[in-house]
């Protein structure tokens, strides 16, 4: 493993209109790391991601990619990057125009890196490695159950055979046995193609599974980070009561404040 | 001073939907020239914006022609002019009849559905998602479509409308209205000059050019889940159905103003 980290925040501070959304985040993820941010819903753990990936551009602050700035890339820089990036997102985000293969051979046709009959190939391996049968290729993505979806999502996550991949809340509207599936999914995934993993959740259970670091923000700074062994016995006070899921505690609900 | 602050607001509000439009607007036909180019989507586009629209087209053009001719035979009896209803009806039709309803009618059905699509790809992070895939949305949605409606409306939508409204005209003042048809023909065929059919043509191409942006600028930057969506339909619709007749007032100042 080398030193510099794969993904590198310093500073970052996003703010809508008034509304201070990232205050100053500071996160290094190391190659081949998974990690996962928690914390509470409105903490700011979508619009970090949406930064990382460009989607939304910081008011200030460094994000850093293998070393390399990003903050200020455009064009082809931009598309450059955006090539070691898989995102599975919270919806899945399937294209419904679509059917599964296409949604999932989307970024190579896209690219024009392999004909029609070829990118179908690969969508039905990359479908079987999520465990889905072929035949589900020609279904569009309306006829799939949720599970299916995330999981054709993950699938189109990791066509392009990215560096990075994110997850935004992939256990999140699954029951318990389907959040557990993807979790080994992911886990299988993430190890088997050697990426860095970066997750935001606060589903617990999918932390304790998938985590090889955790870092608890809070309106919109890192207040703790730590391997997942040490989760537990933390000793701050914030993640304690996140982890246990108490509604008294250092963190107040926007609800009882008002 | 109240109501100095309202009307700053207003004029503030204003200036910087112009610009964001603008911007947006620039930003499209900017990638409407360079490439890569999504040959796919263009067709799927041509097909749904122009093919399937002329059904609707033809007949709203059909009974507008037969209406005119009506109106026409009726006016025009009142001083011994009916004789002139050949040419007057060729002259309605193919400047303004034929484009602006042509207009108005794939303002309501094709900008409607661009902005109830994009708007649903924008909530459900879909275009996000395109984003992460190394896909520009502007490439990839926004410029098929402008390009397909601009294209459609003069070279399919309005040929079909100018046409089949002087034979509603045709068909009622042979049928009914006791007129002989080849001088009929004669009428319409010596009256109509090649600007008016220029014009008309000017026309379609703007009429479409406005009817997909305003579909996709709307579409593009809904927010707020399906209330959002439902918001920039209509806006969408109203904005396009404005702009046309706008523009058309323009476009024939400029063509017949002397």
């Amino acid at each position: 493993m080398t030193d510099t980290p794969k993904i590198s925040l310093k500073g970052l501070h996003k703010q809508f209109g008034p509304k201070v959304v990232l205050d100053s985040v500071d996160l290094d993820v190391m190659p081949g790391e998974s990690m996962v941010i928690i914390g509470g819903s409105g903490s700011g753990k979508s619009v970090t991601l949406k930064c990382i990936l460009g989607l939304l551009h910081p008011e200030s602050g460094s994000i850093k990619v293998d070393g390399e700035e990003t903050v200020s890339l455009r064009g082809r820089d931009r598309k450059r990057l955006q090539r070691k990036f898989g995102m599975l997102f919270q919806g899945a985000a399937l294209f419904d125009s679509l059917p599964v293969w296409e949604n999932i051979a989307f970024g190579l046709l896209a690219e024009r890196k392999v004909n029609r009959a070829d990118a179908k190939e690969i969508a039905i391996e990359n479908l079987r490695s999520v465990g889905l049968s072929p035949d589900v290729a020609l279904l569009s993505p309306a006829e799939l159950s949720g599970g299916m979806q995330k999981r054709v999502g993950l699938a189109r996550a990791i066509a392009n055979k990215p560096e990075i991949i994110f997850f935004d809340e992939p256990t999140t509207g699954l029951d318990p046995i389907m959040a557990d599936v993807i979790n080994e999914l992911i886990i299988e995934r993430v190890k088997e193609m050697g990426v860095t993993a970066l997750t935001i959740t606060h589903d617990m259970s999918s932390v304790r599974k998938i985590a090889d670091k955790v870092a608890m923000i809070y309106h919109g700074n890192i207040i703790w980070t730590g391997p997942r062994s040490d989760i537990d016995n933390s000793g701050n006070p914030y993640v304690e009561q996140f982890i246990h899921g108490k509604a008294e505690g250092p963190i107040q609900m926007e609800v009882l404040k008002a | 001073m109240n109501f100095l602050a309202v009307i700053g607001r207003v004029v503030f509000s204003f200036l910087q939907a112009a610009g964001r439009l603008g911007i947006f607007a620039s930003t499209a036909v900017s990638h409407m020239f360079t490439p890569p180019f999504y040959f796919r989507s263009l067709l799927k586009q041509m097909m749904t914006i122009g093919y399937y629209s002329l059904p609707v087209v033809g007949l709203t053009s059909l009974f507008t022609g037969a209406a005119l001719a009506l109106n026409i035979f009726e006016g025009g009896s009142r001083f011994n002019a009916e004789s002139a209803l050949p040419s007057i009806v060729v002259i309605g039709i193919v400047r303004e009849l034929g484009p602006v309803l042509c207009g108005l009618i794939v303002a309501g059905r094709v900008s409607a559905s661009m902005a109830a699509e994009l708007g649903t790809m924008r909530v459900t992070e879909q275009i996000d998602a395109m984003v992460t895939l190394s896909t520009d949305p502007f490439k990839y949605l926004i410029a098929p479509r402008i390009i397909a409606t601009t294209l459609m409306m003069p070279f399919m939508l309005v040929v079909v409308a100018d046409s089949v409204g002087v034979m509603g005209g045709y068909l009622i003042a042979t049928g009914k209205l006791g007129f002989n048809s080849g001088n009929y023909m004669t009428l319409t065929m010596d009256f109509l000059e090649a600007m008016d059919v220029y014009a008309s043509l000017t026309k379609a191409a703007v009429f479409g050019f406005f009817i997909s942006l305003m579909g996709c600028y709307h579409g593009f930057y809904s927010r707020g889940g399906a209330q959002g969506v439902g918001v920039s339909t209509t806006n969408a619709v109203v904005s396009a159905c404005m702009l046309i007749l706008l523009t058309n007032y323009m476009v024939t100042e400029i063509f017949f103003a002397s």
